[in-house]
């Protein structure tokens, strides 16, 4: 067991944890952040997808130990109130169907038009390979990430 | 006008009741000849009421809220149904709240999640409760204004009399509407005059699944809940022999280590009940992490489980059923099956003379399909919550049928009905999954032995290796073809285990002069259950791939081939019992024939498919390349008939959801054992469909009818694994037989 203090959110967040713990058990254990999903403990379904200094990540293969001073965001922290452009997209799409690995979706999409603002169809492909939708609506998806990008450099 | 009794009709039934503060609540039920006439006492707590499975709020500031009864696993029930009701309460729909409703055992019996039925059953009883909603408060208004309700208006969520310009509020209205008689009868509107419902509304709970709000079971925390995980035996066919928790127990945040048995000893096991393994090492603690951790550390014996007998209640009453002992492996299976398929089998019909017409064929061709068990997985692992107290019961449970695990309950669990309390969570998928609530008793014991609120969490793996899979199955279809071309004669063979394949009444049934279908099964303690339409979508794959390979053997394009069949059985069907409605089937073809531009010079890379199944109409047309010898879907085109379509935007988001699953089920899906031990354990080892292999397109078209809406669930997927087969087909000259299709496809 040791203390970790994580910037979170733009906040500052303190753990007490094993340093083994992976970040995804952090913030939903720990810190009550429980918009960052548990799907496989793999890193192969993608639904704990956060950023990490901006980056996207699997939060189930990022021990706490590991993050020092990087900087995370969790879907709670993408925006104020669901407003940001890849999340007003999934509305207007109407994507989700469970839900349940949306957020990593979001996290992925909001991280690659961060890098890339205006991603080819082969990009966003390669850029959200790592996010597994068992509804299947990947084709809502792209079009979402496509509107965003569209509506956010407009 | 369609005039409803709210008295009489099997269906329906409704309570009326004041808020305390105003306003008035309306539940409702379709079973209402169930329900006992106590249930019509007026209740005016509203706390008495949030327990029901749907009802209508409306308080005085005129909020409205509507209560979804079926628990939601993201065929969008939550926003499909409530729009019925508020259709006919003539209220606005922008400002309508949609809530799920919990379950409640004694009312309501029909919070059911399956067999792509909600449509079907909500679209009487719940257009009927704003009906009658709407005609108490044009009641209540004319009384107010002492005028007749032939001259008022209900629209958006207002009553307005023209002649006086008077308006006011629905919730100025309701505490006066609820102390009003129910109206004996209620009119519903005509489709024609329909505003919400066949209009596109986005999904109610949207903006909470893109913010990243507690939906779901695995977010639900509560003061002092602890984590609970199981250990469940390495394969089918082990049984738990001892453990040792003392290393676990000792480290960090670790509660307890016990076991737990799930069923008692002669339990009879209702159908929705299954589960593999009845013994289990149960580990409790503080946090996720640690409680993974510690399991690692549980010391735990295995010894091979004896063939045994249990008392199950099933469709045809309480019998007892054998599970095998034994390791069970795929190999072994696909062997068993072949033996089983030239052995006689089980005559489930038979139409007209199949032996003198395949004696006199001129050509027969006989093919055999093959599938292997599938792991739904989905997205949320298995989970509950429980806490059981001497007061109460306490679930929040991801389960798509509640009222099916009652008697369980209250049998494992020693609780009686009323102290049930269950909330009915957001389910992160379930595919039929979630039908099999064993893990609800599971929890239950745990609390009930820790006396602390627990939420128990399978891994992945432990969620992919506890069994509750597609069948792995096995057919074949031989047609007898005469010397001028035409089918004669055909007959179907197959079986599968644990269940039959055959679905006896199903086109082409009906379409032949000469049928025969013969099933069997063979006993396993591989655990099954629903799945996307199970057998179904193993059959239909069958079935339409040799329509395809039939069609092109006889000379005929594969969708007028069918659409001939269909004619048949449509003008002179053969047989009783045919499953179908020949013409609704032959529209779904025509409509996908138009709508993909289907001609000999398109269709290079292109096959098609079509089937029914649980009350809807589908056929798609797929388009395939090959690209370095992988597969890739390029487009599918899609007509369905599923009467009206009550919400187009979830219709179109199910069917283009059900494409995309199809083709991943049938390029990749599978599950292998050896030994009794699942060979595939996590996602990293079972693949499913990404966005690189998703088509780039999905054309969904709908049949335009007024017939009544019947679900998408399920009837989209079954044809999609042989309208892709039959592409692959075209692109490639290999015809496919054994799923997974890229198994066998890349195989030299």
């Amino acid at each position: 067991m040791a203390k970790y203090k994580l910037k979170v959110n733009g906040k500052m967040m303190e753990a007490e944890v094993d340093p083994t713990t992976p970040v995804l058990w952090v913030l939903r254990d720990h810190l009550n952040l429980v918009g960052t999903k548990y799907g496989c403990g793999v890193g192969s379904c993608g639904a704990c997808t956060i950023h990490l200094n901006g980056k996207a990540m699997k939060s189930c293969q990022l021990p706490v130990a590991a993050v020092a001073a990087q900087e995370i965001t969790t879907i709670e922290g993408l925006s104020e109130s669901g407003e940001h452009p890849v999340q007003k997209a999934w509305l207007s799409l109407d994507v989700a169907q469970c839900g349940y690995c949306q957020t990593g979706q979001i996290m992925a999409a909001s991280a690659l038009l961060k890098s890339k603002p205006h991603p080819t169809d082969e990009e966003i492909e390669t850029a959200m390979n790592g996010n597994i939708c068992r509804c299947g609506t990947y084709v809502r998806i792209k079009q979402a990430i496509q509107s965003a990008a569209k509506n956010a450099h407009q | 006008m369609e005039n409803i009794s709210t008295n009489n009709s099997r269906r329906s039934f409704l309570k009326i009741t004041s808020l305390t503060g105003g306003g008035m609540m309306i539940g409702f039920s379709w079973l209402a000849n169930l329900i006992p006439n106590e249930a019509l006492a007026e209740i005016t707590a509203p706390k008495e009421w949030v327990e029901l499975t749907g009802f209508i709020k409306i308080t005085a500031d005129n909020d409205i809220t509507i209560f979804c009864p079926n628990p939601e696993f993201g065929t969008n029930v939550m926003t499909s149904l409530p729009m019925m009701v508020a259709e006919e309460l003539e209220a606005d729909w922008k400002k309508i709240k949609v809530e799920m409703g919990d379950y409640d055992t004694p009312r309501f019996k029909s919070q059911f999640t399956g067999g792509s039925r909600a449509m079907n059953m909500a679209w009487v009883p719940l257009r009927t409760a704003g009906a009658t909603a709407r005609m108490l408060l044009l009641q209540a208004a004319a009384n107010e204004w002492n005028v007749s309700v032939s001259e008022l208006t209900a629209n958006n969520s207002y009553v307005s009399h023209k002649a006086s310009n008077k308006s006011v509020t629905y919730g100025a209205l309701a505490a006066a509407a609820a102390k009003l008689p129910k109206p004996e009868k209620v009119s519903l509107k005509k489709i024609s005059d329909f505003t919400l419902l066949g209009t596109p509304q986005k999904n109610v709970v949207g903006k909470k699944i893109v913010s990243g709000n507690p939906l779901f079971t695995l977010d639900y925390k509560q003061e002092g809940m602890l984590i609970a995980m199981v250990i469940h035996p390495p394969a089918f066919g082990m049984k738990l022999k001892s453990f040792d928790g003392t290393a676990a127990k000792k480290m960090a945040g670790i509660q307890d280590v016990f076991e737990i048995q799930v069923y008692k000893d002669g339990y009879t096991r209702a159908g929705f009940d299954t589960r593999a393994f009845n013994n289990l090492v149960a580990v409790v603690g503080k946090t996720t992490w640690e409680v993974i951790n510690a399991r690692k550390k549980v010391q735990v014996e295995w010894e091979p489980m004896a063939t045994y007998t249990e008392s199950v209640a099933g469709r045809g009453g309480k019998k007892m059923e054998t599970i095998p002992g034994g390791l069970e492996s795929t190999d072994e299976h696909l062997a068993q099956m072949n033996e089983m398929q030239k052995k006689p089998g089980k005559i489930l019909r038979k139409d007209g003379d199949p032996e003198a017409a395949f004696a006199k064929a001129k050509k027969i061709l006989e093919r055999t399909y093959s599938a292997p068990f599938l792991s739904h997985n989905p997205m949320e692992p298995i989970s509950c919550v429980a806490h059981i107290t001497d007061e109460k019961a306490f679930f929040v449970a991801p389960i798509q049928i509640p009222e099916m695990m009652k008697q369980n309950i209250i049998a494992n669990l020693d609780i009686p009905a009323e102290k049930i309390e269950m909330k009915l969570a957001r389910m992160g998928g379930g595919f039929g999954r979630r039908a099999y609530g064993h893990y609800i008793i599971e929890a239950g014991l745990i609390s009930k032995k820790v006396k602390a609120p627990v939420k128990l969490i399978y891994t992945r793996e432990d969620d992919m290796t506890n069994g509750i899979y597609r069948p792995t199955y096995m057919v074949s279809f031989k047609a007898a073809i005469d010397e001028n071309n035409q089918v004669t004669a055909l007959h179907i063979k197959g079986g599968g285990i644990p269940e039959n394949s055959i679905h006896e009444n199903r086109f082409p049934a009906g379409s032949i002069e000469n049928y025969v279908a013969e099933g069997w099964d063979i006993p396993s303690n591989i655990t099954i259950g629903a799945f996307r339409a199970p057998r179904s979508n193993f059959i239909a794959s069958a079935e339409q791939s040799f329509l395809d390979e039939l069609a092109e053997t006889i000379g005929k394009d594969p969708i007028d081939f069918r659409i001939e069949l269909l004619q048949k059985a449509k003008t002179k069907p053969v047989g009783k019992n045919n499953e179908y409605d020949a013409a609704r089937y032959i529209g779904v073809l025509e409509l996908v024939k138009q709508k993909s531009n289907w001609s000999p010079s398109n269709n290079k890379n292109r096959g098609v498919a079509a089937y029914f199944c649980h009350s809807s109409y589908a056929a798609h047309v797929v388009e395939v390349s090959i690209k370095d010898g992988q597969p890739q879907v390029e487009n599918v085109v899609t007509a369905m008939d599923c009467g009206f379509v009550v919400n187009p935007e979830g219709a179109k988001n199910m069917v283009e959801g059900a494409v995309v699953d199809g083709i991943g089920n049938a390029l990749y899906g599978g599950m292998r054992f050896e030994k009794g031990v699942p060979m595939q354990k996590n996602l990293n080892q079972y693949r499913i469909i990404r966005h690189k292999e998703t088509p780039k397109k999905i054309d969904v078209h709908f049949v335009q009818n007024t017939i009544d809406p019947t679900g998408l669930g399920e009837p989209p997927f079954p044809p999609v694994f042989a309208a892709l087969a039959n592409a692959l087909y075209k692109a490639t000259g290999k015809r496919l037989y054994n799923q997974p299709y890229l198994k066998e496809l890349t195989k030299s």
